[in-house]
């Protein structure tokens, strides 16, 4: 390689000799580059442009700030002749800034709050919804044409909800969390009740999707205000094509900051960002909010008797599997590595092409034909080895299927490493052993073994901390299960990462916060060992 | 480096690490008569001193290759469930194609360009971005530069997958406003993915160009050539093999990536090929695993194909970092 390398380098200098034909770098820059470069940055500012017209329709004035901060640093940087290295630097540093940075901070802050179920939105939104939620019809008041929808890109199962709706004089509206407004005619397709049945902007739902979202759509309803802003009334459906407009029963007094029913007479005090009635007599009203919690889902995590029980081993399984994966994976591949390392032994190549395909296959192919493959009726293990263990579905079998699985997956790396590894070790020292009287096995663990340690240690942590996240296979072939003793949040194979994962977006109760929280525990981790990983091998580096 | 792949200098012309001490007959042919039996001969001898060799690598093989002839022959069995597959298929045909092909539920062949799509461009992406900030890290002068090499590295530690909530949450909000790059789009995901793409291999990269001689700039530079011309015209045609290596990594990580996939794509025609092929063979793990194991061959092809073709080129790159 550094000879062709090198190679290269000669024939890039031949080309600077002073009689070849290239040293011709006039200092004036061709049209053409002149071109390309102020219509890549008109293109980009434009870009930005339309996005800040979404933005500032949608009246989110920091995100606008935010991109008009871009545009004009897009322009300062690439319109000038000043700040080189910043022309090199900012696409990329931006992009990092803006998502890996940014969901880096943000998921900590998110470890810090109640994020979750019950508590999405904000306490005004919380108490609007409360509001609006407690409307009754009144009496001889029009109904309206109601069909049901989420903004336009967002997941019709998670997204926004909202009333598209028809009064009876045939006027469009929107109905959100955030109020009522009008929605123009255009574009707007409408059944012969007047019911919408499509509007530029939003995403109708299906009668299977509204059922699906029956949860949600129980706590739903449109507030609608006064011109002082105070709200007067709220619209809530009936069935599934219909909805009333109507006045709301239950009160929020913003000086006590407390609920009162009219009807029960009951009045809600803000605990714990729910509203619980203030006897301490019955439950309390479903809409909560998100707030600051603190450490809460860290002490969580450290003393909640289940929670402690859980997640300690978890901890210890994903410790042990990352281990045990890495020094097995190692082991193997280096066996194979000296058992080839014989120029003696014909068809190298061929060998080598054939034991890199488990590498080279995606992780989705392998560890779902590996789950299919150690299936307990009809999967292949069974079947070749005439045997009749329910793999997946016992804990101890699906761990040790797990562990079968990453062997097969990871060894051609390691297999590939010390082949390369193996060469840069000078014949000398082996044959320094030999004349020592060193045998074959003593040669390979006094010799080699230590030489191949201090040139893959880092690789050796780097598969370490990718192994300890391994989300792909454990998901994809156990989903972290299986289940056993009754237990249904945390599976008998779950790391870490897949706990998280599930607690946050796989039940129908998600908690962000306490996921959150678990991945900077994750990251610290990781983080601790990796850093006592490198100073062992610098440690071991200065002993050779 | 010292041409360590060189085999004449290697280690193993005398002793090698498994104490077979054996000389090699061919250095101790004399007369030139003697020389065609004495290579029979230890060609014979050799073959004695590795059969063993062979027999484990056998078995190694054997261990790497009974899952793949299980995706390959599953793939070309007709019966098409899982009770029906084994090592060898039992009714050779192509119906699983015909079901992966024919399947409106689910588009293989948009699945296949989603993924294309997404890895093509972020591989691009990542050598551009990644290939102008090892420039400026390795060519140019600048305040602060050694802590932002450090802080991007730093930044590496956490990974993208565990900010995921962050990500999801952040993506829901940011498709209100602009459905175009929200949740359930191709590219709000690719957005996702090219954070990532600067810093990742930085390390990588800059180590490269630092072993391109200096001189080589300087003297454009004297002669005029601005800096925007000696990066494209000089530095980036001599560091294309690390392009191609980095460029390959990128693009079977990208490939195979399943969790952010699986988070941002939710419609079947947004998917990816691993959310795709996923989904299928959770609908039915025995009726559809004859289509979903046809899907996936096919899904390994690509890799595969630039692992066997490039394999020099990527055991380079996944040494350099160990070799010393």
């Amino acid at each position: 390689m550094s000879e062709t390398r090198s190679s290269e380098v000669d024939a890039a200098l031949q080309n600077l000799e002073p009689t070849g034909e290239h040293l011709e770098f006039s200092s004036r820059t061709p049209l053409w580059v002149q071109v390309v470069k102020w219509g890549l940055i008109l293109l980009t500012v434009a870009v930005l442009g339309w996005m800040a017209q979404q933005v500032i329709e949608a009246g989110y004035w920091l995100m606008v700030s935010l991109i008009g901060f871009i545009a004009v640093c897009v322009i300062a940087v690439y319109a000038t002749r000043r700040a080189i290295p910043a022309k090199y630097l900012f696409p990329g540093v931006l992009l990092m800034l803006l998502l890996q940075i940014w969901p880096l901070l943000y998921t900590v802050q998110i470890s810090f709050t109640n994020f979750g179920d019950g508590h999405i939105s904000t306490k005004e939104e919380a108490v609007a919804s409360i509001v609006s939620n407690s409307v009754r019809e009144v009496e001889g008041s029009s109904r309206y044409a109601l069909n049901i929808a989420v903004p336009e890109g967002t997941d019709v199962a998670t997204g926004d909800l909202a009333y598209l709706l028809t009064d009876a004089e045939g006027t469009y509206y929107v109905g959100t969390i955030d109020g009522l407004e009008e929605l123009p005619a255009d574009g707007v397709e409408a059944g012969p009740t007047g019911r919408i049945i499509s509007a530029p902007g939003w995403t109708a739902l299906t009668p299977q999707q509204v059922n699906d979202r029956s949860d949600d759509l129980a706590d739903f309803g449109v507030p609608v205000f006064d011109d002082a802003g105070e709200q007067t009334a709220g619209i809530r459906q009936v069935g599934l094509s219909e909805a009333f407009i109507g006045t709301p029963t239950r009160v929020y007094d913003e000086e006590a900051d407390t609920i009162t029913d009219t009807v029960t007479g009951t009045v809600y005090v803000a605990e714990d960002a729910n509203f619980v009635p203030q006897d301490g007599e019955g439950a309390a009203l479903p809409q909560g909010w998100r707030e600051f919690v603190g450490f809460e889902n860290y002490t969580d995590a450290f003393t909640n008797p289940t929670l402690r029980e859980g997640l300690t081993k978890v901890f210890v399984w994903n410790v042990f599997f990352a281990a045990f994966t890495v020094v097995a994976t190692f082991l193997l591949g280096m066996a194979i590595a000296l058992l080839m390392n014989d120029e003696r032994l014909k068809g190298k190549g061929v060998y080598r092409s054939i034991l890199i395909l488990p590498y080279a296959l995606p992780i989705y192919v392998t560890a779902l034909v590996w789950a299919s493959m150690f299936n307990q009726d009809f999967g292949l293990i069974n079947n070749l080895f005439g045997l009749d263990i329910n793999w997946l579905g016992s804990a101890w079998w699906a761990r040790i299927a797990v562990l079968i699985t990453n062997l097969w997956l990871g060894f051609p790396y390691w297999f590939i490493v010390c082949t390369g590894a193996l060469q840069a070790i000078p014949s000398d020292v082996k044959e320094a052993a030999a004349i020592d009287g060193a045998g074959a096995f003593a040669t390979v663990r006094r010799v080699i073994m230590p030489l191949l340690l201090v040139a893959v240690g880092p690789l050796m942590i780097a598969s370490f901390a990718f192994n300890f996240n391994n989300f792909g296979l454990i998901w994809l072939l156990t989903e972290g299960g299986p289940f056993v003793g009754g237990q249904s949040s945390i599976g008998s194979t779950d790391l870490l990462i897949t706990l998280a994962y599930r607690l946050a977006l796989g039940g129908a109760a998600p908690n962000f916060g306490f996921a959150s929280a678990i991945s900077v525990i994750i990251f610290f981790l990781v983080a601790t060992i990796s850093y006592f990983g490198f100073t062992r091998t610098a440690a071991l580096e200065d002993v050779n | 480096m010292t041409s360590p792949q060189d085999p004449t200098s290697s280690t193993l012309g005398s002793v090698d690490a498994h104490g077979s001490d054996q000389a090699r007959g061919g250095r101790l042919g004399t007369a030139s008569a003697d020389v065609y039996t004495v290579t029979r001969k230890s060609r014979r001898a050799s073959f004695r001193a590795v059969w063993w060799r062979h027999a484990l690598a056998l078995l190694a093989l054997a261990f790497a290759l009974f899952p793949i002839i299980f995706i390959v022959s599953s793939a070309f069995n007709n019966a098409g469930t899982l009770s029906t597959s084994g090592l060898l298929p039992t009714r050779f045909g192509l119906r699983n194609f015909d079901a992966l092909f024919n399947d409106a539920a689910r588009p293989y062949w948009t699945w296949y360009k989603n993924s294309l799509i997404i890895c093509g461009v972020a591989t691009v992406a990542t050598l551009v971005l990644g290939a102008a900030a090892a420039y400026a890290f390795s060519r140019l002068r600048w305040t602060g530069r050694r802590f932002g090499l450090l802080f991007i590295l730093l930044v590496q530690m956490f990974p993208a997958l565990l900010a995921f909530v962050a990500l999801y949450i952040t993506f829901a909000t940011v498709g209100e406003v602009i459905p175009q790059i929200g949740l359930n789009t191709l590219w709000g995901l690719l957005l996702v993915y090219l954070g990532g793409a600067m810093g990742a291999n930085i390390w990588l990269f800059k180590g490269y160009f630092d072993t391109i001689p200096k001189e080589l700039d300087e003297a454009a530079k004297i002669d005029g050539a601005s800096h925007a011309r000696v990066f494209f015209t000089i530095i980036l045609p001599l560091v294309t093999p690390i392009l191609a290596t980095v460029g390959i990594l990128a693009f079977v990580g990208l490939w195979g990536e399943f969790l952010l996939a699986s988070i941002f794509l939710t419609d079947a025609e947004n998917q990816t090929l691993a959310v795709g092929l996923y989904a299928t063979r959770n609908a039915d793990q025995n009726r559809y695993f004859g289509q979903f194991v046809a899907g996936a061959l096919l899904a390994s092809l690509p890799v595969v194909l630039v692992y066997l073709s490039l394999q020099r080129l990527l055991i380079g790159g996944m040494t350099a970092g160990s070799v010393k």
